[in-house]
């Protein structure tokens, strides 16, 4: 190859390069989802309740459902999900690239992220607070008493900064031993490198009922050091996807409110003379124009997932294997904090 | 033997006259790669603004609020960021240097071993070079990380020495001698002095230097009217030192991988010796031991040291993995900063720029050793 020509190719090249880069610039995403055909939803790599995979392939869990329940309203079907795993690291660069429509991981809401990470979040799915796990022992019952004390903690979350503020808050020492993957810490746990292992309350009970030999020799302490909301985020700037994202969440809470559940929400709608109840199944007012979708669209949340307590209770509830209370996961008629505005 | 190559190193051909055309099309192809790099930049910058993500490295003088578990750096989660990483570079180091010495030194042992004349000794260093340098390093580091966390008794029942050193799942925890900096200045002086008076009493080397050393170790023993000792608590072993089993899971793993490695690279040096050259050894009657320092080593160096160098680098490099058990090292340090605040490409970069500036370094200091040991013509 002479030198001219091979300049030639190598400028040729580039050019294209920076045209392809130049091209990759998002448009809206409900489109992009239509034209794809399938939501593409952050989760967690594992955890049971949450988002876990069965030896065939098959996603269930409470943040999993939510993603379902989006690709319901969305696309018609609730199967059109494509899930992708991330890890506590790559889960906010998952969303701000792009690489996902929806982050449903166990993320907790907080200030910074919301307002500097350039996503925003829809709501909470799920109330969480850090707390520790430990061996039992005599007279072992506060968190100050786990002074001293080798703590395994995974990075990239907020736990780590809480567990941080709380031992310098109260004047205490700890040795933290922080990993990258959520599975080695709890095997540093379950090994004895670490006396304590900290995170949110859900994820503890999930590795005390699912992992743990010996579960009943160990205990959650009851304190929890923080308030952790758990809810899907999305892209910030497109709110048109940012109100179906709420409005998904809100759909089940509000049809659980009404009443409404996958097993009665078809005699509902065939019988059913109350407006809120014909406004949800699509028989009455168009709830769907303003966000860019059809009548049935929270007819088929229900229908294809069910409501947030089917969901709650089926996942992490009185159905599972973690059989966490519903506690402030209640409605708020029941004493809960689980509330959508009203859905008219 | 005249043949034998202290042969000069061949002369460079002539340069070509300049060639301006290929010169200009040189500096076209720069200036467009620079371009094209301004513009992945600035493209970056406006997209970070458009999604409001926030950008720039105005987040180091943040606080950081999580917490480093080990190093010798000093850290409080108050600190800033900037003081994070510089304790993540500094645990890097704690685990990278350490792994350097000792793979260097087990490399050039084995190495040795490997041209040895018994039988026995040449197989089983040969079986250790390809055992470990045919499993991957994350393998080992799990592998060694595994065995110290699963197989260690826990705190309640530690392996001690006396109440001197305490062998844990938490670690290795021994005494240390309680002083104060201006305590510690006398034994300190004296760990300098003693062996280099000792160095410069060159024909009785061989009793003074043993002595010098055995003078030191019983100084820095007695020396401390206390020592923080280790003790039993409510939550394993605690006082005293501690060598967590992370870093030394990581130091096992590097300096037996990277020294396997090293072995190889002076077994090669050690062969490229000519045989004439030992041949000679044997004619002026030195032992095998004298040959080796006198002749055979400092001729082999100059083969060995280019590759150790990119050995060296790869020590560095490699203890990255420590993100995998825990050790918190700039990767760790700066990957726990990417989550709390979200500036992927800042942190990144940051771990690229630690990592290049410590093999620069490393390639600069190498530079100078490989100038010392090539051959010189007198």
């Amino acid at each position: 190859m002479n030198p001219a020509f091979r300049f030639a190719l190598l400028s040729a090249s580039i050019a294209a390069i920076a045209a392809l880069a130049g091209t990759a610039h998002a448009g809206k995403v409900l489109d992009g989802v239509k034209q794809k055909g399938v939501v593409t939803c952050g989760v967690h790599t594992g955890r049971a309740g949450f988002a876990l995979a069965d030896s065939s392939g098959n996603w269930s869990g409470l943040d999993v459902d939510y993603c379902r329940a989006l690709a319901a309203a969305v696309l018609g079907s609730a199967e059109k999900v494509k899930y992708v795993p991330t890890s506590g690291q790559t889960r906010i660069t998952a969303l701000q690239s792009g690489e996902i429509d929806v982050l449903a991981r166990n993320t907790t809401w907080t200030y910074t992220r919301d307002t500097s990470l350039g996503l925003v979040w829809v709501g909470v799915n799920f109330y969480d607070g850090q707390a520790f796990i430990t061996k039992k022992k005599p007279g072992l019952t506060k968190v100050t008493q786990l002074a001293g004390a080798t703590i395994c903690v995974d990075s990239g979350s907020t736990t780590e900064k809480n567990l941080a503020e709380y031992f310098t808050g109260h004047k205490l020492q700890y040795k933290g031993v922080v990993f990258d993957q959520i599975e080695a810490s709890q095997q540093a746990f379950m090994s004895g490198r670490c006396q304590v292992y900290t995170g949110d309350n859900s994820n503890l009970a999930v590795l005390k009922a699912t992992q743990l030999k010996n579960p009943d020799d160990y205990m959650i302490l009851p304190e929890q050091i923080s308030k952790e909301p758990l809810g899907p985020a999305v892209h910030r700037g497109d709110e048109d996807w940012f109100a179906i994202a709420k409005w998904t969440l809100n759909a089940m809470i509000e049809a659980e409110e009404l009443g409404i559940s996958s097993s009665n929400i078809d005699s509902l709608k065939a019988s059913s003379a109350d407006p809120a109840i014909k406004r949800f199944v699509g028989t009455g007012d168009d709830l769907g124009k303003f966000m860019g979708l059809d009548k049935e669209w929270s007819y088929r949340i229900v229908k294809q997932v069910g409501n947030y307590g089917e969901s709650f209770d089926r996942n992490v509830g009185a159905n599972s294997k973690v059989k966490l209370p519903r506690g402030q996961m209640n409605l708020w008629t029941k004493g809960g904090l689980m509330i959508s505005p009203p859905l008219r | 033997m005249a043949t034998v190559q202290t042969a000069a190193v061949p002369a460079l051909p002539p340069r070509p006259p300049l060639n301006l055309r290929s010169l200009g099309l040189q500096a076209l192809a720069l200036a467009l790669v620079v371009l094209l790099g301004a513009w992945l930049v600035h493209n970056a910058a406006i997209n970070l603004a458009a999604q409001n993500i926030a950008s720039g490295f105005g987040f180091l003088s943040d606080t950081a609020g999580f917490a480093i578990s080990e190093g010798l750096f000093p850290y409080e989660p108050s600190d800033t960021y900037a003081r994070a990483f510089a304790a993540g570079v500094a645990n890097t180091l704690r685990a990278a240097l350490p792994a350097v010495f000792l793979a260097t030194v087990l490399g050039f042992a084995l190495g040795i071993a490997q041209t040895s004349r018994h039988a026995l000794v040449r197989l089983l260093s040969r079986g250790l070079v390809d055992i470990l340098r045919n499993i991957p390093l994350l393998v080992q580091v799990l592998l060694w990380y595994f065995s110290l966390t699963e197989l260690l008794p826990g705190g309640d029942t530690p392996l001690q020495v006396d109440d001197v050193a305490f062998l844990t799942k938490g670690g290795f925890s021994f005494a240390v001698p309680d002083l104060t900096a201006s305590q510690a200045i006398v034994p300190l002086v004296l760990t300098f002095i003693l062996p280099w008076l000792a160095w410069l009493a060159k024909p009785w080397r061989r009793i003074t230097l043993p002595v010098s050393l055995l003078v030191v170790i019983g100084v820095w023993l007695l020396w401390p009217d206390s020592w923080q000792r280790p003790q039993v608590g409510s939550f394993g072993v605690s006082g005293g030192a501690t060598l967590s089993p992370e870093w030394l899971a990581l130091v096992v793993a590097l300096t037996l991988y990277s020294g396997v490695y090293c072995a190889e690279i002076v077994r090669g040096g050690l062969q490229a010796v000519p045989r004439g050259q030992w041949e000679a050894t044997h004619a002026l009657s030195l032992t095998r031991t004298q040959a080796l320092r006198r002749v055979i080593v400092p001729q082999s160096l100059r083969v060995i040291v280019p590759p150790y160098t990119s050995l060296v680098m790869n020590t560095i490099k490699n203890s990255s993995l420590a993100v995998a058990i825990g050790y918190p090292d700039i990767v760790s340090a700066a990957t726990t900063a990417l989550n709390q605040n979200g500036q992927a490409i800042e942190c990144i970069a940051i771990i690229a720029a630690v990592y290049l500036t410590l093999n620069l370094l490393t390639a600069l200091v190498m530079a100078i050793v490989n100038t010392r040991v090539q051959l010189k013509e007198r």
